[in-house]
């Protein structure tokens, strides 16, 4: 018998799963459609002896949850287009300095303030490119609210994991969707936490790539005294301008993510079987999707779906393969191309690649794609 | 005895990169007495700045620290000091980095009464990126973006600080190293959000377009301007004109008029926070 069966809506999940993760440190500034989950947030966390704090403005929120997370409290904020690019300066720093923390995005509309209440999928390249320099990212796309609890424990995990911020790109649509779930049982969760030194303070250094590419995290107060810094630094935490340290710096930062994809990539196969036309989707597209395939399938159309659970990075070596499989992959997105355009690279001249991209803020239906998988057959 | 300054500083990183006479080192080692006063501890306590010349003061520190970016360490402060509340967090910025960039989060810290210490190098410049002018730079002063005279008027940082809301606020200058100190340690005693003034010279981006590019003539221009606050409170408006005032003008003495306070924060702001877990968890 089912049993942790209650109503939660997609926002008030991220904030339950950020709890039950862990995180006990919550700053941000209220945009719609992301206001939920700070709301959640400022009623819950006192109750686990947690922090909420609205700051001024996303530049701050930004700020705050990296200095709680240095201060060995992991963090979240969440916000929407606009405020996501205000954050970018200091996300950017957060992936420099590798302090591990989680930005809930709830997508909407934009260039600007855009469709502030509307569905949109907008952020897909701002999560990858944001902020200047070159730099890992990860980032995940929940479609079902059973989903939105699962990946933002994951969210969470891996930022511990690999000392990086993490980013959950979430629709609107799913962040106010509100149903009946069962959430797993709280003791069978993974909950990853950053690992520590090992050794005594006198020999810690905060970037010691001996350990790996994930060096150990000292927490602020706890006796280590080193120094954090945005500048390029040498293992020692300060600055250097050694074009050799620089490099090996910045190369290490995308193999602690790269070397790591095999655990990191999450997606999932619908009908794929005998499918010779594919559709590629993410967050709530992927749900009509899924009807739209259930509805061809009928009419004796061979589709199936590659749905990303973590978009970024992206599953290469398997668009690879599709690409020189099938014969059509449709990628339904709310943007005008800004994941199809690098399926295209992939798919060079091998395979026809079809975008269906509404930005008006209605979602896409499911005919809408049917049409599109009866014209590509 | 002489101060034992090698205590708390990362000798290693010595000779530091600030130009021989700057002022920044005289408030940093006003700030090293003060803590030593209060025998603060190295590992409870973290020092968080911005960008700037002044900025890179942590760096030098033995304790937790933290360089973030232009204008925001205020923020970072935040996170820590809300996630260790019975933690020391003393923040470093620059004129430009607290009151122009990061101006939004200078005020809101005010406001919030959060027991941190700012302590900001006022010296009326962009210090770091070669001398473009601040909003502290005096009208008719020369920087590098006003090289026909400033025309931009000045924040006066410890009026601007005392309105939003900053329960121990002081200024005093890089010639009066022992008032600095005094000043740094009520401010870090203080449970509340503090900001020192250090009014400091930069004779290499500041000075030498001013005709004063050595440290000695650029200190001497501020000596001359100094005025304690009593006894500006009986001069003309005229007559105060690009002075600078030094003294406590918020503290528990500071004779406040009533109408000032009405706004004020009642609490420092992790207590009221405290207060509120305790009340929720007691509810629940
Ligand atoms: C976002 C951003 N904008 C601009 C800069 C360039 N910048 C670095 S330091 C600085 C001004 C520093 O002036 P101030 O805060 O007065 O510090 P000082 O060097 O005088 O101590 C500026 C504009 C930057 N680092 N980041
Ligand atoms: S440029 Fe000015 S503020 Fe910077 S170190 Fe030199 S004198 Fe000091
Ligand atoms: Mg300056």
């Amino acid at each position: 018998m089912k049993k942790n069966i209650k109503f939660y809506s997609g926002a008030e999940l991220v904030a339950k799963a950020a709890i039950d993760a862990g995180c006990r440190f919550f700053g941000g500034y209220p945009i719609t459609p992301s206001s939920e989950i700070a709301e959640h947030m400022s009623k819950e966390l006192p109750k686990v002896g947690g922090t909420f704090i609205q700051m001024e403005d996303e530049i701050a929120a930004m700020g705050s949850i990296i200095g709680a997370s240095l201060a060995g409290v992991k963090s979240l904020t969440a916000t929407s287009g606009p405020g996501f690019s205000l954050k970018q300066e200091n996300l950017g720093y957060a992936y420099m300095a590798e302090v591990p923390c989680v930005i809930c995005n709830v997508m909407r509309g934009g260039p600007s303030t855009g469709l502030p209440t509307a569905l949109a999928q907008a952020d897909i390249m701002q999560a990858k490119w944001g902020t200047h320099g070159d730099h890992p990212v990860i980032a995940l796309t929940p479609a079902y609210l059973e989903e939105v609890y699962e990946l933002t424990i994951k969210a969470f995990n891996f930022s511990e994991m690999y000392r990086i911020p993490v980013i959950i790109l979430l629709d609107e649509l799913i962040a106010h969707l509100s149903t009946a779930i069962e959430l797993p049982d709280k003791d069978l969760l993974v909950i990853k936490n950053r690992k520590g030194p090992t050794v005594k303070p006198e020999k810690y250094f905060p970037y010691d790539t001996a350990y790996g590419d994930v060096p150990p995290m000292a927490d602020f107060f706890k006796g280590y005294r080193y120094h954090v810094t945005g500048l390029s630094h040498d293992k020692t935490g300060f600055p250097t301008t050694d074009p050799d340290l620089v490099q090996a710096d910045q190369e290490r930062h995308i193999r602690k993510v790269n070397a790591n994809k095999g655990k990191i990539i999450d997606f999932e196969y619908y009908k794929m079987r005998d499918a010779d036309i594919v559709i590629f989707a993410y967050g709530s597209t992927s749900r009509a999707a899924r009807v739209a395939i259930d509805k061809a399938r009928k009419l004796g159309i061979k589709v199936g779906m590659m749905r990303l659970r973590v978009i970024w990075p992206l599953p290469e070596a398997e668009i690879l393969k599709l690409c020189s499989k099938v014969k059509a992959i449709i990628v339904p997105e709310m943007n005008l191309g800004q994941l199809s355009n690098v399926i295209e690279k992939f798919a060079a001249d091998r395979t026809k690649i079809v975008g269906i991209n509404h930005v008006g803020g209605v979602p896409i239906h499911p005919s809408n794609i049917l049409d599109v998988i009866k014209e590509v057959k | 005895m002489a101060f034992d300054y090698e205590k708390y500083l990362r000798m290693e990183k010595i000779p530091h990169l600030w130009c021989p006479g700057c002022g920044i080192g005289v408030v940093l080692k006003s700030m090293l007495r003060a803590i030593d006063n209060l025998d603060w501890h190295r590992d409870d306590t973290a020092f968080v700045s911005g960008i700037g010349c002044t900025s890179r003061a942590p760096g030098y520190i033995d304790c937790n620290t933290l360089h973030t970016t232009h204008g925001r360490g205020l923020t970072f402060a935040t996170g820590i000091k809300m996630a260790k509340p019975d933690k020391n967090v003393v923040i470093f910025s620059g004129d430009g980095d607290a009151t122009a960039i990061g101006g939004n989060h200078f005020i809101h810290a005010c406001r919030r009464n959060i027991d941190m210490t700012l302590i900001i190098v006022n010296n009326n410049i962009y210090g770091m990126t070669g001398g473009q002018h601040s909003p502290t730079t005096p009208i008719g002063f020369k920087a590098s973006t006003t090289i026909y005279g400033n025309i931009d008027p000045s924040f006066d940082i410890c009026l601007l600080a005392r309105a939003a809301g900053a329960t121990y606020v002081a200024r005093s200058t890089v010639n009066n190293g022992r008032t600095l100190e005094k000043y740094i340690q009520k401010g870090l005693a203080n449970k509340g959000f503090s900001v020192i003034e250090a009014v400091s010279n930069c004779h290499t981006q500041f000075g030498r377009k001013n005709n004063m590019s050595d440290p000695i003539s650029s200190r001497k221009w501020i000596k001359d301007r100094e005025i304690p606050l009593a006894k500006a409170r009986s001069m003309k408006a005229d007559d105060l004109k690009n002075m600078v005032i030094t003294g406590e003008f918020i503290s528990e003495e500071s004779d406040m008029e009533r109408w000032e306070n009405y706004n004020r924060a009642l609490e420092e702001y992790t207590k009221a926070y405290g207060d509120l877990i305790k009340k929720v968890k007691k509810k629940k």
